[in-house]
């Protein structure tokens, strides 16, 4: 390993490539900062922005890299872990810094995502990860965004400073059972990710207090905190990643859960043979996630119409649901509540939003429908409107089929 | 015919003036021609000689929602020509109907919006793609010496003054330009500065690229190749401003191969510092040793407050501890004479791992400060130590155990009161009544009374503080606190016996 000859360009193009595996780049939901004070750089509008965009069709909005793919444990999916013959380097401080800056500067990126594999001990490894966010917002007076991977057995004084120097903060809990986060990451215990979770959260309800003065205190981690959960890699059904994700979202208010559809990794490891990546059962997972959040969904509802608790692949979660549950179809557009416009396959919660604004002004017809954004290529058969009305369709036995696309040869690839 | 014709720059602010002007005048929309560029800033030209001023006398003031202006304001950037009539027409509409803005079925309302959204869509990409090249400036010169950036960009509106200005929010300590074919914003010490479009200028070479493209090359996963997916969100007409695009076909074309390698490579031997390692992760204090009473229930009954403590920690005697997010053991003085003890954890205590720590807690504080109960050298514990949710969206249902549950948990609560040996309890609410008496009879109708455990220890019962706080009959609760009150003060008589 030729580890002191590695120049920036080289670590880079490692620790980058050992962190693609985290799926979040989200820079959404902070506080609104800006340098317009022409004392230090970057802002945050609250929305995020995507500077970029990989022909694997994921957003770049921050530079997402490991300090050190170097790490002490050995989680069986992992690129980094211990038993793995890849490549490993080791960032400073003063180059995660600059190229942080340089990049900025030149408007590639929204901020930073750090995260690290675990070196020396946790806390050891959380406290260069701490020095690297502090130098940013300190000395250089950085108000991008950062988002720092909490190592969940570090020292609660490091978590807590992590959290007011960082706009996110997330610990992934892997894998979605906790019998499989004891069989292929054996070094990691889910009981102490769920309670640094907790203490996050705990941080959070602290800080959102005003003190005895009126004032409110600096906020922790105000974009929230993540998580990642790996899928396809152990035998879990999506109704048991969808109740864990649930349990998440309500226990400690996560801002997000995200699906990462296990992928192969160079030098894999032999307890995991590597797969295609399950890409379809990962965006299913994710309108699932959406129903779940923003359209008043139970999990029992979603995962509750397949036999074997698993996401049908073929059809999105709502349309599968509807077709279940036709007998609730028709809707009428014109007089249906909210609730129920929001069943509708094909309508957003956009769309939903100018169905209502725009009852107050008219009856509306098939074609502003269209206008309004619904997809009425799905939503035709389980909605009438003062010219449209589906008919026997609602309850063909061929609805299915206008939806599944055709029978595919399957590819390896 | 009246003739109007718009500046370059300022466009949105002259627009206003001169819509204002003319629906003030009365000017129907078919008698407007709308004209954009053409240098000037004179909005009224072909002897337009009346100059924009206050409202003609006797005319109504001119009204718009709110909304309308937002809408004008990203409508005016637009470069269909038709986009000021538009917006002038829709102002006449909406002095009749004001709310004319909310009716997404009318075609009119569709069009302006379907305009608003492809500007503010280019709005976005500009903050997204512009990409700086480094032109020199003061670099580590004298202190607080400014550096100068530079970037060219080519929007399909005129977006630069609106968006201009987050971009001198968001580079504050440095000197920039960003030039485009339709106008070119620079920002210095002094502010913003607009000048009309300009042909692409020769910027230097910035060695940051190479790494840039180094970065973006590798944070690409091959085996989830969706081309498409990228294409619609950075589309290609803004590629060749953008260093990192030049990789792509190369990365694409890879891509399958790269992964047929990994899923052909065999499984390689750990090197050799992987088992060194991992033994010593082993072995490390506290890591995995704990894993044999992680798994199971404890066989063995805990006969001292350390084993009770390690037990606790991993009971699985029932379902509760899988959605939770840990035990929630007793706390106190392990020699206390008196015993509290409630249903379960709720929400705050499940997070902080201490019992009676969330609301219910803080009035059972509050009470037993008007009690004169030291609820400080009490041993407050729970009957059942999981807590036990229904998940619904952003919050946790706090569900109420059953008798199950109660008793796989009695095992532990008998435990902490054989270690303790209190000389008297409390029990809150129903279920503590029934995990120590065993009778699981309605509360209201025993509250206040001393019952005993099997061993005979005396058991005051009250209503849990949870029940108080779930009472919103405002005529009743101080009558029901003054109650709640009263058993802790009977439990401090009973203390000091």
């Amino acid at each position: 390993m030729n580890f002191m000859k590695q120049d920036l360009r080289q670590k880079l193009a490692i620790l980058s490539d050992a962190a693609k595996y985290d799926a979040s780049c989200a820079s959404s939901g902070s506080v609104r900062r800006d340098s317009s004070d022409g004392k230090g750089l970057g802002s945050n509008e609250g929305t995020g922005i995507c500077h970029a965009y990989a022909p694997d069709g994921r957003c770049i909005s921050l530079l997402k890299i490991l300090m050190t793919n170097f790490c002490i444990y050995d989680c069986a999916y992992c690129v980094n872990r211990v038993s793995s013959n890849v490549e490993r380097a080791r960032f400073s401080v003063e180059e995660v810094v600059t190229l942080t800056l340089e990049f900025y500067r030149r408007n590639y990126i929204e901020g930073l995502f750090l995260s690290s594999g675990i070196i020396r001990s946790p806390d050891a490894t959380m406290a260069d990860m701490v020095r690297i966010a502090r130098t940013l917002r300190h000395e250089h007076g950085f108000r991008g965004y950062i988002h720092l991977k909490t190592i969940p057995d570090a020292a609660p004084e490091l978590i807590e400073e992590a959290g007011l120097l960082a706009d996110r903060l997330s610990i992934n809990v892997e894998l979605p059972t906790d019998d499989s986060v004891r069989a292929y990451a054996p070094e990691k215990d889910p009981a102490q990710i769920r309670r640094a979770m907790a203490g996050v959260r705990v941080k959070q309800l602290e800080r959102s207090e005003k003190s005895h003065t009126g004032r409110l205190p600096a906020r922790f981690a105000p974009a929230g905190q993540s998580t990642q959960m790996i899928v396809g890699a152990d035998g879990a059904s999506d109704s048991a990643i969808l109740g864990n994700a649930t349990r998440l979202y309500s226990s400690y208010r996560l801002k997000r859960v995200y699906y990462s559809a296990f992928s192969p990794i160079p030098d894999s490891s032999s307890a995991l043979p590597l797969i295609s990546p399950p890409l379809q059962r990962e965006h299913r997972l994710y309108q699932a996630d959406w129903l779940l959040r923003f359209y008043g969904f139970g999990v029992e509802e979603i995962t509750g119409v397949s036999r074997d608790g698993n996401l049908d692949l073929e059809i999105d979660p709502k349309l599968a649901w509807a077709l279940a549950h036709r007998e609730l179809f028709p809707v009428d557009v014109n007089l249906a509540e909210r609730e129920m416009l929001l069943r509708v396959p094909g309508f957003g919660t956009k769309t939903v939003g100018r169905i209502l604004a725009t009852r107050a002004h008219r009856w509306l017809r098939y074609d502003d429908l269209r206008r309004m954004g619904a997809q009425m290529k799905k939503a035709r058969a389980f909605v009438t409107l003062t010219d449209w009305t589906p008919g026997a369709l609602t309850d063909s036995a061929g609805l299915r089929a206008r939806f599944a696309p055709p029978p595919e040869q399957l590819s390896l690839f | 015919m009246r003739s109007v014709i718009l500046p370059v720059m300022g466009t949105n602010a002259a627009w206003r003036n001169a819509a204002r002007d003319l629906a003030a005048r009365g000017v129907p929309p078919e008698d407007v021609l709308w004209q954009f560029g053409e240098g000037g800033s004179d909005l009224f030209a072909a002897g337009q000689a009346a100059p924009p001023g206050p409202d003609a006398p006797g005319a109504p003031a001119l009204r718009v929602p709110r909304a309308f202006v937002a809408l004008a304001g990203e409508v005016t950037c637009h470069s269909d020509p038709e986009r000021f009539a538009l917006l002038y027409a829709m102002l006449w509409r909406l002095q009749k109907r004001p709310g004319l803005l909310s009716d997404r079925g009318d075609a009119q309302v569709d069009r302006l919006e379907a305009m608003a959204k492809s500007v503010r869509r280019d709005m976005h990409k500009m903050k997204a793609f512009v990409r700086f090249r480094d032109i020199g400036g003061a670099d580590g010169q004298e202190p607080g010496a400014r550096r100068a950036f530079a970037a060219w960009f080519e929007p399909e509106h005129n977006i630069v003054e609106a968006t201009a200005p987050f971009f001198a929010k968001r580079f504050g300590d440095m000197d920039w330009t960003i030039l485009t074919p339709k106008e070119c914003a620079r920002f210095d010490r002094e502010g913003l500065h607009f000048s009309p479009g300009a042909a692409r200028p020769p910027l230097p070479e910035d060695a940051t690229e190479e790494l840039w493209t180094t970065y973006f090359r590798n944070i690409f996963n091959p085996a989830r190749l969706k081309v498409k997916a990228m294409q619609s969100e950075m589309p290609r007409k803004y590629w060749k401003n953008m260093p990192e695009t030049a990789a792509i076909p190369e990365m694409i074309a890879g891509a399958e191969a790269r992964v047929r390698g990994m899923q052909a490579a065999a499984p390689s031997l750990p090197p050799l510092r992987a088992e060194r390692i991992l033994e010593r992760n082993r072995t490390a204090p506290g890591a995995q040793a704990d894993a044999a009473d992680r798994d199971g229930p404890l066989q063995t009954r805990p006969v001292t407050w350390p084993a009770l403590d390690k037990g606790l920690a991993g009971c699985r005697r029932c379902p509760l501890h899988a959605d939770a997010t840990q035990v929630v053991p007793g706390r106190g003085p392990r020699d206390a004479a008196l015993m509290i003890v409630g249903e379960q954890p709720g929400d705050h205590e499940d997070l902080t791992g201490q019992p009676f720590v969330g609301p219910a807690g803080q009035l059972l504080d509050r009470a037993a400060r008007e009690a004169g109960l030291d609820r400080n050298a009490a041993f407050i514990t729970n009957a059942v130590k999981h807590f036990k949710f229904a998940p619904r969206g952003k919050r946790r249902i706090h569900q109420r155990p059953d008798n199950t549950e109660v008793m796989a948990c009695k095992w532990w609560l008998d435990v902490e009161r054989e270690l303790l040996r209190p000389r008297l309890i409390l029990a809150l609410g129903a279920t503590a009544a029934r995990a120590l008496t065993g009778n699981g009879d309605a509360i209201l109708a025993r509250r206040g009374r001393v019952e005993r455990t099997a061993d005979g220890t005396p058991v005051l019962l009250t209503v849990h503080p949870s029940y108080l706080l779930r009472r919103s009959d405002a005529a009743t609760i101080e009558a029901d606190m003054a109650a709640f009150v009263d058993d802790l003060r009977h439990a401090a008589r009973l203390l000091a016996a």
